[in-house]
C-alpha cells in the first residue's frame, strides 16, 4: 500500500464542487508538487489529507490508517503527517524552541530534555540554531517559516505537507525556504507541496499534478508535464505563469 | 419620630457597611470566574448540546434584569422550601450574574485568537484541552484583561441592588441611616464617592491595560 492513498475523493463547500474524483496514490520518499490556478482546489485537497477538511466521498488512507472514518483517531494521525501553511502560525507567545518543543513533549510525552536536544537538531537542519530563544516576531517571514518547517519536523512525520508555504514571502527571502526543502527532499522525506514556483516544481518534483476545477487535469514526471501539456487548460496555465 | 442629623459616626457607619459590599464583590467575582470559566469551556468545545446549554444559560441571564434575578433566587427558593438568607441569595444571584457575563467575554476573547492558531496546533497533534490550555488560552487571557476589569465595575456596582431582598450592603445601610436622619442628598453622596472610590481604580487600570494592549499588538 502507497504512504499515502487518495481514492475517489469528493468534496462540496455547500454547492460548490470543490474535489471532484480525486484519485491520488504517493510513494514512501517520493516528492509530489501540486499545481494548478487558485480555486483549482490544491489546497482544500491538501488539507483533506490531514482531516483539517472532512471529504464528502471516497478514502484517505496515510500509512494505513484511514483518515475520514467514524472512529479514526485524528491526534494519532497527525503525528504522521506534518503540515506547514503559507502563513507559518507559529505560536506568537512561545520561543522558537517552545514552539518546536511544545507538541514533542505534550503529545509525545518526550522528557524537555530530550524534546530540546531535537528542537537544536532540527533548527541545525533548517539553519536557525542561533534564533533557539527568540520570539516569532523578531524574525523575518523566511526565518518564520523555516522555523515552521522545524516544528514539524520534530515530530518525525512520515509525510510533510507544504501550502503554498512560499507564498507569503518577500521575493528575496523565496530562496531561503526552498533550500531546505531541496534538503528535506535529498533526505528522502516524502513529500506533497502545493506550489507556485514551477522552477522549484521542475528540479524537486518526482511528479507533478496538475488541478483544474477540482480535478485532477493531468499529472506525470515534471519534464513531461511542463515541456509537452496534453491539454489546453495546462497549456495556458503553464504561458500565463512561465 | 426619632431623628437625629447626620453626622461623623454615620460615615463610619457606611464605611464600615462598605467590606459587605467588597466581600460580596470578591465573591461574585471568585464565584462568578469559576463558574464563568466552566460555561465558557462548555460553550467552545466541540459538542453541540453542551454548547446550547451554555448558551441558553448566558442569554437567560444576559436577557433578564439583575433585579428579577435576585428576586427569583431569594423569593423562588424559599417557595421550593429551600429558606436562603440575603447572604445566600445575593451570593447566588450575583454568581450567576457574573458567571454569564464573563463566559460571554472570555468565549469572545477565545474565539478571537485566529483560526490558522487552532489549525497548527491540532495539525500538530494537540487535542482541543491540550491547545486551549498551551496555545489558545495564554492569547486570550493577554486580550481579556482589560473587558474583564471593566465588567468588574458593573458587579460592584450591581451589589447595590441585593439592597432590595434586605441584604446589609452599602446602599441599605444608607437606606437605613437615611431613614433616621432625613437627609438623603448628603447620605446618598456620600456612598457615590464611596463607590466610585470602589469603582475609579478599576476603570483606570482597564483603561490602561487597553493602552498596553494596544501598544503591544502594534509591534
Amino acid at each position: 500500500m502507497s504512504l499515502v492513498q487518495i481514492e475517489k475523493v469528493y468534496k462540496k463547500f455547500g454547492d460548490l464542487q470543490v474535489l471532484e474524483d480525486i484519485s491520488l496514490n504517493v510513494e514512501e520518499g517520493q516528492q509530489i508538487a501540486i499545481i494548478g490556478r487558485s480555486g483549482s482546489g490544491k489546497s482544500t485537497l491538501l488539507r483533506c489529507i490531514n482531516g483539517l477538511e472532512p471529504i464528502n466521498q471516497g478514502n484517505i488512507h496515510v500509512d494505513g490508517d484511514l483518515v475520514n472514518g467514524q472512529k479514526t483517531n485524528l491526534k494519532l494521525l497527525r503525528q504522521k503527517v506534518g503540515i506547514v501553511f503559507q502563513s507559518y502560525n507559529l505560536f506568537p507567545h512561545l520561543t522558537v524552541e517552545r514552539n518546536i518543543t511544545l507538541a514533542p513533549t505534550v503529545v509525545k510525552k518526550f522528557a524537555l530534555a530530550d524534546a530540546r536536544a531535537l528542537a537544536h537538531e532540527v533548527l541545525r537542519q533548517v539553519g536557525l540554531e542561533d534564533k533557539i530563544d527568540s520570539y516569532p516576531d523578531q524574525l523575518s517571514g523566511g526565518q518564520q517559516q523555516r522555523v515552521a518547517i522545524a516544528r514539524s519536523l520534530a515530530m518525525q512525520p512520515k509525510v510533510m505537507l507544504f501550502d503554498e508555504i512560499t507564498s507569503a514571502l518577500d521575493p528575496e527571502l523565496i530562496g531561503e525556504v526552498l533550500k531546505v526543502l531541496e534538503y528535506l527532499a535529498q533526505q528522502g522525506m516524502t513529500m506533497i507541496l502545493v506550489t507556485h514556483e514551477m522552477g522549484f516544481a521542475q528540479r524537486v518534483a518526482d511528479r507533478v499534478v496538475f488541478m483544474h476545477e477540482g480535478r485532477i487535469w493531468e499529472s506525470g514526471p515534471p519534464e513531461q508535464l511542463f515541456a509537452s501539456p496534453e491539454t489546453p487548460e495546462l497549456d495556458s496555465f503553464i504561458r500565463a505563469i512561465l | 419620630m426619632l431623628l437625629r442629623d447626620f453626622g461623623h459616626g454615620d460615615i463610619l457607619l457606611l464605611i464600615y457597611a462598605t467590606r459587605w459590599t467588597i466581600a460580596l464583590s470578591l465573591i461574585a467575582f471568585a464565584g462568578g470566574g469559576l463558574f464563568g470559566f466552566a460555561f465558557t469551556i462548555l460553550r467552545i468545545l466541540p459538542i453541540r448540546l453542551l454548547n446550547y446549554l451554555s448558551s441558553a444559560y448566558i442569554q437567560i441571564i444576559q436577557g433578564t434584569p439583575l433585579l428579577l434575578q435576585l428576586f427569583v433566587v431569594f423569593f423562588g427558593l424559599a417557595i421550593l422550601g429551600w429558606d436562603v438568607s440575603a447572604w445566600t441569595a445575593a451570593a447566588v444571584a450575583l454568581i450567576a450574574y457574573t458567571s454569564a457575563f464573563l463566559a460571554e467575554i472570555w468565549r469572545g476573547c477565545i474565539q478571537a485568537i485566529p483560526k490558522p492558531q487552532w489549525e497548527a496546533s491540532s495539525s500538530l497533534g494537540l487535542g482541543i484541552f491540550q491547545l486551549l490550555w498551551y496555545v489558545i488560552m495564554p492569547q486570550a487571557i493577554k486580550i481579556s484583561i482589560p473587558p474583564t476589569v471593566g465588567f468588574l465595575v458593573q458587579v460592584i456596582k450591581g451589589t447595590a441592588l441585593t439592597s432590595v431582598i434586605g441584604f446589609v450592603e452599602l446602599t441599605r445601610t444608607a437606606q437605613l441611616i437615611n431613614n433616621v436622619t432625613l437627609e438623603p442628598f448628603a447620605v446618598y453622596s456620600v456612598i457615590a464617592v464611596i463607590y466610585f472610590s470602589l469603582c475609579f481604580p478599576l476603570t483606570s487600570l482597564s483603561r490602561r491595560l487597553e493602552r498596553r494592549l494596544n501598544v503591544s499588538s502594534a509591534n
